[in-house]
């Protein structure tokens, strides 16, 4: 029975994963003879600032926008866990951009940020404010594009966090209550530490979620201006299929796995020493 | 006493203002969107922009459908989506029946490697995965979106962890009586599983609908569009048609939201359990 799942698995996720270990060790251009090179892609890739660049990008995207589609996030779900009136409203006001697809998410903000139709640097004009724009701008486009990440991760991010709200057993609440704690005192007594797990969870999903980003940044900013947010994922598909040079590609993307693999493996570390400290 | 439920309640309104603060920023750029596209290409432009249409005319529609070939992409579209969602909850209820109430030689293993590689992102993967469609015949294909992409792991993982809910005992009474393995799985499982099935059967058809990477790998010809891939390759970095564009994005967005009015308990549900975004 679980054949016909992982017959298709086996072909299109387990084969090009092997596949694509093994001509990254060769010099290839998607047709004619593979010609094996040993380490030669890895090497190349060790002295290639246009990779090593791409990443730094990619990592700095990641460490900016992380802090605030975890925390905002948090909050939703700390405030509409609550019995708060309306809180279904809000709860499908802050969902539903998780529902929109990465192309139209990059078209709405291109729109409302772009330099002849953007709304946006309309009103900031209107208070005086330097304009905002993705096309000219290297700053501009870096924190449009952080920001549209926001509005459509917010979401899912929060559904996740309010799971864990809900699991947390209503008695700490209520023995805190006696006691008078007061709401931030149970936020970070209470809520905080017995949410970890998910925590966990959150910044593995999101972090991994942050460095494949493609779809929503090729809509956006097409990696520009220049290669200000020419981002990893990019980059390979970009030497794969504009430079043609599949096998240097593979390397390429074979190092970005193993790299988001220790990223996940350690933060799986730390969060077993965090619980350990706690006892 | 009386002072901290006074304190309490200046908290709360206090929480009101930022939260109706933040809906209004969450609803800003798709309540644009689609105001604007009801705008006539002058008003698009005009400076300063006005809020409301100042017709709603639903010209920026007429045209797109009447220029381009957007019915098309909206069928293929429809048939991928319809054909992919099927396949994915057929293979996913039997995989995940059978992780969940059977033991067999290497399922634990098995089950790993599907598992291990809801972390692996299909973004690295892509020159591979592309490779292996062209060998395949899938290239320039509608079955290499209907395929591929079926079989995928959160299915698998979300079928076990529903089938694990329910009572093997249900299966051993109906032993005793008599039936074989498959009415069980037919009579007794399948429509014990209709919950988890829809719920399946929703994000299936959202990713599939919004999907922009298997299209990208899979599709050249024109013909084969889907929507998102005729919406990102007919809106370049330079020269966009923005009445088109925004006209064929407010469109697309129009079964899902559809879909998440009818289905918003489930899809939250189901995001809660895993939390993915493909």
């Amino acid at each position: 029975m679980v054949l016909p799942n992982f017959l298709i698995f086996l072909v299109f996720i387990i084969i090009p994963f092997f596949y694509g270990t093994i001509i990254s060790f060769a010099d290839w251009k998607g047709i004619g003879k593979i010609n094996f090179i040993g380490l030669g892609n890895y090497f190349e890739l060790f002295s290639d600032s246009g990779f090593w660049d791409s990443l730094l990008r990619t990592t700095k995207f990641a460490l900016c926008s992380l802090p605030f589609i975890i925390i905002l996030p948090l909050f939703f779900a700390v405030m509409l866990t609550k019995n708060l009136k309306g809180k279904y409203i809000f709860r499908t006001i802050f969902y539903w951009p998780s529902m929109i697809s990465y192309i139209v998410v990059g078209i709405a903000f291109r729109f409302i940020f772009g330099d002849s139709t953007g709304v946006i640097n309309y009103l900031l004009q209107l208070f005086g404010l330097p304009k905002f724009s993705v096309m000219t701008n290297t700053t501009g486009a870096f924190w449009i594009l952080i920001l549209a990440n926001l509005w459509f991760s917010t979401g899912s991010t929060m559904v996740i966090f309010m799971s864990g709200i809900t699991n947390i057993s209503p008695t700490y609440y209520e023995a805190a209550e006696v006691d008078g704690a007061t709401s931030r005192q149970q936020f970070f007594k209470i809520t905080l530490p017995l949410l970890k797990p998910t925590l966990f969870l959150v910044l593995i999903l999101s972090l991994i979620g942050l460095f494949k980003a493609y779809g929503m940044v090729m809509q956006l900013t097409s990696g520009g201006p220049g290669d200000a947010t020419k981002f990893v994922v990019q980059n390979i598909y970009d030497t794969a299929f504009k430079r043609f040079r599949l096998g240097y590609a593979s390397a390429q993307s074979l190092v970005t796995t193993l790299i988001l693999a220790i990223l996940t493996i350690l933060q799986f570390k730390a969060n077993k020493g965090g619980e350990v400290n706690d006892k | 006493m009386t002072n901290k439920i006074k304190k309490r309640k200046k908290v709360s309104v206090f929480a009101y203002l930022v939260l109706i603060a933040f809906s209004v920023l969450f609803l800003f750029p798709i309540t644009w969107l689609i105001l604007s596209s009801f705008k006539g290409y002058i008003e698009l432009f005009k400076y300063p922009p006005t809020l409301l249409p100042e017709s709603f005319s639903p010209v920026n529609y007429i045209d797109a459908f009447e220029k381009g070939n957007w019915l098309r992409y909206f069928g293929n579209t429809t048939i991928v989506t319809v054909f992919s969602t099927i396949l994915c909850v057929s293979i996913s209820v039997m995989g995940g029946y059978a992780f969940a109430k059977y033991k067999f030689k290497g399922d634990n293993f098995l089950f790993l490697v599907f598992i291990s590689t809801l972390m692996l992102p299909l973004e690295v993967l892509m020159i591979p995965i592309f490779l292996v469609i062209k060998k395949v015949g899938f290239y320039d294909s509608l079955l290499g979106l209907i395929i591929p992409p079926a079989a995928t792991p959160f299915g698998i993982f979300l079928v076990r962890q529903y089938y694990l809910s329910v009572p093997s005992e249900y299966m051993d009474s109906a032993r005793i009586d008599g039936a074989s393995e498959f009415r069980i799985f037919r009579s007794i499982m399948l429509p014990a599983g209709k919950s988890v099935m829809s719920c399946l059967a929703i994000f299936s058809a959202l990713w599939r609908w919004n999907d922009y990477l298997w299209p990208l790998l899979v599709i050249r010809n024109t013909d084969k569009y889907t929507v998102q891939i005729a919406l990102s390759n007919f809106s370049g970095q330079y020269n966009v048609d923005w009445q088109t564009i925004l006209a064929m994005s407010v469109v697309t967005m129009v079964p899902m939201l559809i879909v998440f009015l009818i289905f918003q308990k489930q899809i939250i549900n189901g995001m809660s359990m895993a939390g993915l975004k493909e």
